[in-house]
């Protein structure tokens, strides 16, 4: 962590293979975060598949806990898409509870957050806009174009309008991965900041430095809260973004 | 210029965008804010569209926090 008398804020974020893997020259160790990302859908299943094998009429922890999160999603999935929009519900409640888990677990102090890596949710968000495209070209052919089209435009406009769309539509899958990437990698390194100035002030062994250590030391902490409301809020926006996008693909047109 | 003192210049101007982009969250949700305790029994219907709002606002903030990041670490 401390390099030369420095403390490094990105040193965290650093992906280490733990196995060696290399067959014909690619690179496809199994490293710390293929480590965080098996953990994440152990996790996950852990908790879904036990909490519903039990099948209780008063559930218990574990099953409320499964119940409360499917529930959440489900009104969430249905406000947004409808009735119809629940074929998609296992991709969004999947996305959802992978990405929740991945910010939660990053959470534990000298863990690794799997979502603070652009590759990790740019495969999200590419792969939620392929199943836009895929899906709604499938099911609509060339009706599904009529995105771009916006009704009630004068005809001088509608070019404009029309490039102003495509642009805003290509421009979703980079803003969707660079948020979530955004405001984790964001999050981790304020906390490693603050961190770091407590352990200065400390190291520095004045009077002053261990008089006005505790203040970073008290931000750190209300920092940890709110990026505790950050991995949930984030994992939330990332899901109710997917539902808005497959929304498109159900009902396009405007 | 220094190019190095360059660099951490555009960083900084980068920052002013993500103080921007807080602005245009704050009016989202304090816009709602005021709307929701005029109509409280509307509110719950429109939450999900209030973040919806607050998290495109965020996106742009978050460009500008990625384009300081390139400038520090990539470039």
């Amino acid at each position: 962590m401390a390099a030369g008398g420095g403390i490094d804020p990105i040193h965290q974020f650093e992906i280490k293979p733990l196995i060696g893997l290399r067959p014909l020259g690619l690179d496809l160790s199994f490293t710390n975060a293929s480590l965080f990302m098996v953990l994440i859908v152990a996790v996950v299943s852990l908790i879904m598949v036990y909490g519903s094998s039990q099948r209780a009429t008063v559930p218990g922890r574990l099953q409320s806990l499964a119940e409360i999160v499917y529930e959440f999603v489900a009104s969430t999935v249905t406000g947004v898409m409808g009735r119809e929009g629940m074929k998609f519900f296992p991709f969004v409640f999947s996305l959802f509870m992978f990405v929740l888990s991945a910010n939660l677990l990053g959470m534990i102090p000298g863990s690794f957050t799997v979502t603070s890596h652009i590759v990790v949710t740019a495969a999200f968000a590419f792969l939620v806009i392929g199943v836009v495209l895929v899906y709604g070209i499938v099911k609509h052919g060339s009706h599904f174009f009529g995105l771009f089209v916006p009704s009630g435009v004068p005809g001088w406009l509608l070019p404009f309008m029309v490039l102003i769309e495509a642009v805003s539509f290509v421009s979703r899958p980079i803003s969707l991965s660079l948020r979530l990437f955004g405001n984790m990698l964001a999050g981790h390194i304020a906390l490693k900041v603050f961190g770091g100035f407590v352990v200065a002030l400390l190291a520095g062994g004045t009077a002053l430095g261990y008089a006005i250590a505790p203040l970073p030391l008290l931000l750190a902490v209300a920092l940890t809260a709110l990026e505790f409301l950050v991995s949930f809020l984030q994992a939330y926006v990332f899901a109710i973004l997917t539902c808005v996008y497959l929304n498109d693909a159900l009902h396009p047109g405007h | 210029m220094d190019p190095v003192a360059a660099k951490f210049i555009g960083a900084g101007l980068a920052s002013l965008g993500m103080g921007l982009a807080a602005i245009g969250v704050g009016t989202i949700f304090g816009n709602f804010l005021s709307g929701a305790l005029r109509n409280p029994s509307a509110a719950d219907g429109q939450f999900p569209r209030a973040f919806i709002g607050a998290a495109l606002a965020e996106g742009l903030g978050i460009f500008a926090f990625v384009v300081a990041l390139v400038l520090l670490f990539v470039v």
